[in-house]
């Protein structure tokens, strides 16, 4: 099913187009095209963008049981399934226990589920007959993924970036401009993403007619949460039907880290409506597919030095909607904090908004020592370095896992006298980059030991 | 009197009107109305002042450089209205973000606004469609507008809404771009004009336009006030011309001039009257 926004693009009380006059008209075209190429029946433009996820971005990415970080966890004693790239059966675990999967997103050209997205608007663009398109970046990865799906799709790309971010984010830096984008550099306010947002907004007022400002999250003005989610469902897609070969089943919980909010969202959308025993005989029904995102808490939520908008915020109007912020009593937006820039925003997408307010998903934050436990457990047990970003949320799957495993155990007696089998749990985490854009700013906190 | 009033007075003097902008706070609230009172001295109409806000979009570098020191500073919106309060004898304006009016309650600000003696409240991320709870509150006090915006790239359709629910006056934007002076005045200024005033005749009713964005010399309000007399072409015979960076701009170099930061606090304030004398000699168009 699909859930659409309200005239005024507005999920319940969430969103809405609270953008200047100039940019009014602007919305309305984007919208228009949107539910032309994407929304209607055309077959075309789908093809076409099909074709690019398939080719040039490495879609479908795997679904991965981790069976290292698994066992770790005190769950999957038997495993026999390796790696599935969706191809595999049934894993067989004998006795039950706690199985994590790991959605691949890190291995999208560019190294991150970013540019699902940039495919996605940049074809919409040039359909539209715009020949520039500008964009925003945080952690810089949605700055490359703009400047490759405009480096292939032939079309002018510039970059506005925090300076603070810049320096954050080296790599990326690089990276945009060996692929032909210009990153021009914004040095007001807090000098992060929040600031890259706001000029790229004014440059997009200035060259509104033959520029497409590419946001790259669910956030900003209608249409944008809507057409970022639509291009990032194709996370959950895959994820779902990958989980349902490998296992016969829908997993028990799905984790993403929250930014904006759009790989959470994209990993989301599919399992909004399910339960996760369909397809499974004999089990009690309706119990909802479990949805958490997981948050930047910085140096901790109680510092008031994090990127955790849903779980801490309150509501408001930025960057031209009405969701979840980080403001003072004035109303005056704070700073954000974390050290994974692609988190540290004071925002979120109004529809995460929504469906967290609804109770449907629910919210974890994960500080920034935390996160870089999870980042040495990931790296070490299973040779996969994720983005500081993911980081988060592997944090959270690896801490429930082990809850869930020990409570497994002691309803396992009770099943043995019983002669009962148990169910695993299952856990998907979406991990939505690679962390190689993040080794130096790893070490700078490592105090160069290392690993 | 309520602006559309002000604006006939003017205009039956034989004036347009010249609305002045100043971010309040910077660089300090005393200042504010100290530089308020030059303005008035060297003849702005109507008074518009800023209410910062920490990420705004529609302002160019000058705006948001000012909205970042007057923050500093300590300025808030119990400040500014104390501030607002302070400065009489002046139609005044409120130019401040959505979430600032939405913080504080709508109900609650509005009133604020009337007992400072503000008379119209423009809103740079409010479009029409966002604007029904805001404009509910303000139709309840008499004294207060709200005032909408109208840009090049409005569509007919747009306009026609806007023109609907529009008071005090029309905020028009000369341009494609954010607040701040620029050189020209754009060519899309006088068929914007024509645009509006044609809807405005179909519509019945008939609300004053001021153009604002990027005006920052007397030749440009004279272009934009100009009843078409000596350039037909050119002249878009506007109701009013709104200057803001280009005041900002004078402080800001006082403030660059003096030791320590302090100032040159004098020679700032009689520049501010001298520039705001000459701007007002261009509205004087009959
Ligand atoms: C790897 C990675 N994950 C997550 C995010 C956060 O964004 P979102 O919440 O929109 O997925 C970013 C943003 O830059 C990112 O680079």
């Amino acid at each position: 099913m699909l859930s659409r926004p309200d005239e005024q693009g507005k999920f319940g009380k969430f969103g809405g187009k609270f953008a200047p006059e100039v940019l009014m008209t602007a919305l309305e075209e984007l919208e228009e095209a949107f539910n032309r190429f994407w929304l209607s029946e055309e077959k075309s433009f789908k093809q076409e963008l099909g074709r690019l996820l398939r080719t040039y971005a490495g879609r479908p990415t795997p679904l991965y049981f981790a069976k290292n970080l698994s066992e770790m966890c005190g769950g999957a004693s038997s495993a026999n399934g390796s790696g599935t790239n969706g191809s595999g059966t049934n894993c067989g675990v004998k006795s039950g226990g706690v199985k994590i999967y790991l959605k691949r997103e890190d291995l999208v050209h560019g190294g991150a589920h970013k540019l699902n997205n940039t495919l996605g608007q940049c074809l919409l663009a040039k359909k539209m007959g715009k020949r520039r398109v500008i964009a925003e970046t945080g952690a810089g990865q949605h700055g490359v993924a703009t400047a490759m799906a405009a480096a292939v799709l032939g079309l002018e790309c510039e970059v506005f970036m925090g300076t603070e971010d810049i320096v954050r984010q080296r790599p990326n830096v690089f990276r945009m401009h060996l692929l032909g984008a210009k990153v021009s550099p914004v040095d007001s306010g807090s000098r992060t993403l929040k600031d890259a947002i706001n000029e790229s907004m004014r440059d997009w007022v200035t060259n509104v007619e033959d520029t497409y400002y590419l946001i790259g999250s669910v956030v900003g003005p209608h249409p944008y949460p809507l057409i970022v989610r639509e291009f990032q469902r194709v996370i959950g897609r895959e994820t779902k039907e990958q989980i349902l070969r490998a296992e016969g089943r829908l997993p028990n919980l799905v984790v993403a880290c929250v930014g904006g909010g759009s790989n959470a969202l994209g990993t989301f959308y599919e399992f909004l409506e399910d339960k996760e025993v369909e397809n499974k005989e004999g089990n009690e029904a309706g119990k909802e597919v479990e949805l958490v995102g997981v948050e930047a808490a910085g140096k901790g939520l109680e510092t008031g030095e994090h990127g955790a908008s849903l779980c801490a915020g309150t509501e408001g109007v930025l960057h031209g909607m009405y969701s979840k912020l980080l403001q003072d009593e004035d109303g005056q937006i704070k700073q954000s904090y974390s050290f994974a820039p692609g988190l540290d925003y004071p925002g979120v997408g109004p529809e995460l908004a929504y469906l967290v307010d609804s109770g449907r998903v629910k919210m974890r934050a994960a500080t920034d020592e935390e996160t870089l436990r999870a980042f040495e457990v990931l790296s070490t047990k299973e040779g996969i370095i994720p983005a500081l970003e993911s980081a988060h949320a592997i944090h959270y799957a690896v801490e429930e896992a082990k809850r869930r495993a020990k409570k497994a155990e002691k309803v396992e007696k009770v099943a043995k006298e019983q002669k009962q089998e148990r169910e695993e749990n299952l856990i998907v985490v979406c991990l939505s980059g690679r962390g190689d854009k993040d080794i130096f700013s790893v070490e700078e906190v490592l105090g160069g030991e290392g690993l | 009197m309520n602006l559309e009033e002000k604006f006939g007075a003017l205009k039956r003097k034989g004036e347009k009107a010249l609305v002045g902008f100043v971010t309040a706070g910077y660089p300090s609230a005393e200042a504010t109305t100290k530089i308020a009172l030059a303005m008035l001295k060297g003849g702005v109409d109507i008074l518009e002042l800023g209410l910062p806000f920490s990420d705004p979009i529609a302002d160019g570098v000058t705006i948001q450089q000012a909205s970042e020191r007057s923050l500093r500073a300590g300025m808030n919106p119990d400040l500014y209205f104390e501030v607002a309060a302070g400065i009489k004898k002046v139609e005044k304006v409120c130019l401040t973000y959505y979430n600032l009016v939405l913080q504080r309650g709508l109900e609650k600000f509005v009133s604020d606004c009337e007992a400072a003696g503000i008379k119209g409240v423009v809103v740079p991320d409010l479009p029409v469609e966002e604007a029904r709870p805001l404009l509910k509150v303000c139709d309840r006090y008499d004294e207060t507008d709200l005032i909408f915006l109208v840009a090049p790239t409005t569509t007919e359709k747009r306009l026609a809404k806007i023109l609907e629910a529009a008071s005090g006056f029309v905020y028009v934007v000369s341009l494609l771009g954010v607040t701040g002076a620029r050189e020209t005045i754009s060519s899309s200024v006088s068929p914007l004009i024509r645009r509006i005033r044609e809807q405005e005749r179909v519509g019945g009713r008939e609300v004053p336009l001021a153009v604002g964005f990027g005006i920052s010399k007397p030749e440009q309000v004279r272009k934009v006030c100009g009843s078409g007399a000596a350039d037909a072409e050119t002249d878009a015979n506007a109701d009013g011309a709104i200057v803001g960076s280009a005041f900002i701009k004078i402080i800001e170099q006082g403030l660059a001039r003096g030791s320590e930061g302090a100032g040159d606090e004098e020679k700032m304030l009689r520049e501010i009257e001298e520039f705001a004398g000459s701007l007002k000699r261009e509205t004087l168009v009959a």
